[in-house]
């Protein structure tokens, strides 16, 4: 983490907007700790009560693909169209399928 | 050489298809350059922006106006966060940028370098200055550069607030004493031209303008926008009997838009250059804030250092 007291260590956040939801990313903000940054999180992200739950996760560990990978990272997916309930023919008549 | 070349050719045709450009992408280094430039002088904009505006917090003339304004100003730091956030995922650290604003080597919107002599310059700011703010932040919202998008439509929802509270301090005004009503005609003959300044040098004379659009980062032009500010400002300004201090406003029947009179880019240049009337207290007041707020930055890393040690024992 960041010693540097112009820079901050960077935490990404995640706000839940309502029970039952998942969290969502909303930005980043940095915060000198854990409980600094759900504070922040709250008076910058959720002002007009945009939430119910806040993660904070520093953002050095957060590792993400690669985008220049991504036509071969997503290709086995590419030629399984049999994934989709469209594939199948029904019997005409059948109901609720 | 060649594989630059064809790198810049799949990112022009991925913008082209209305794609997204996404921080782990790549991108043309004048991309870059350009978006952190903007993004920077935006976010600055808004940290500064709440210079003028907070002039006015301790003396608003009722409770509700003063607690209205202090949640206007906290927004504003909210935006110049969101911005300072989509300037690093470009590469930039916040450090760095801060520091950009600090020294006077980056710029922030001309306009916070006038002051705010009235109440009604309360007014005047929410209905003008955001009200051409968002003019260009609601095209913002569709640049290319998905984080900086995604600031813009999160500004946008809280912006239309702030034109609306301003709106209605200079209706009250306008329908008070005529006193009152005077004091909202003069906010508005100031704050006039500068906000028209605030679209930036006619097309003619916008030399980075032709790439930005290329680029999807603007998609109208600076006169484009600057036409439509002024066609729905005036039609306000009549609904609460002020008058827009220009002499040459006349309705053009042909053209269905508002002919108006010269802006005078020697009062732009020279605000731009640092000689406006409040450049260096703008500058000498965010410098004191940073200076004064460093023991609180050092603290609270000092404090978090202890709690880890504490846990971790």
């Amino acid at each position: 983490m960041s010693n540097n007291p112009n820079n901050w260590p960077l935490w990404e956040i995640f706000i839940q907007s309502k029970r039952g939801l998942e969290h969502k990313h909303v930005g980043s903000l940095h915060a000198a700790d854990p409980q600094m940054a759900i504070e922040n999180a709250r008076d910058v992200y959720t002002r007009r009560q945009e939430g119910n739950s806040i993660w904070v996760v520093l953002a050095e560990h957060v590792h993400a693909s690669r985008p220049e990978d991504a036509e071969s990272f997503y290709d086995p997916a590419d030629d399984k169209v049999y994934r989709h309930p469209t594939f199948y023919t029904m019997p005409e008549g059948a109901k609720y399928i | 050489m060649t594989e630059v070349k064809n790198l810049e050719e799949l990112f022009q045709a991925k913008i082209d298809a209305e794609q997204k450009i996404e921080p782990k992408d790549w991108m043309p280094d004048a991309y870059r350059k350009n978006l952190i430039r903007q993004i920077s002088q935006h976010a600055h904009s808004e940290v500064v922006g709440m210079l003028p505006e907070g002039n006015w917090i301790t003396r608003a003339p009722s409770l509700k106006r003063k607690a209205i304004l202090l949640a206007k100003v906290q927004d504003e730091a909210g935006h110049g966060l969101y911005l300072y956030s989509a300037v690093e995922t470009m590469g930039t650290s916040r450090e760095q940028t801060i520091e950009d604003l600090l020294s006077g080597k980056a710029k922030y919107s001309s306009i916070f370098n006038y002051p705010t002599l009235s109440w009604a310059d309360i007014g005047a700011i929410g209905w003008l200055v955001d009200g051409a703010a968002i003019m260009n932040q609601v095209m913002l919202c569709r640049t290319s550069y998905g984080p900086y998008a995604r600031a813009m439509v999160r500004i946008c929802k809280e912006e239309s607030f702030h034109q609306r509270q301003g709106y209605e301090i200079m209706a009250v005004l306008a329908k008070g004493s005529p006193e009152q009503k005077e004091m909202a005609q003069d906010a508005l003959n100031r704050w006039w031209w500068p906000s028209l300044m605030m679209f930036g040098p006619t097309d003619a004379n916008s030399p980075h303008s032709a790439q930005s659009m290329k680029w999807k980062i603007k998609r109208q032009s600076n006169d484009e926008l600057r036409q439509t500010f002024i066609d729905r400002t005036v039609q306000q300004a009549e609904v609460i009997g002020l008058s827009i201090p220009d002499p040459d406003l006349k309705w053009n029947e042909a053209s269905q838009h508002y002919d108006w009179g010269a802006i005078d880019w020697t009062e732009f240049n020279n605000v731009v250059a640092g000689n406006g009337p409040c450049n260096k207290e703008r500058l000498a007041a965010r410098n004191k804030a940073h200076n004064d707020g460093t023991w609180v930055r050092e603290a609270a890393l000092a404090y978090a250092a202890k709690k880890a040690k504490r846990k971790a024992a």
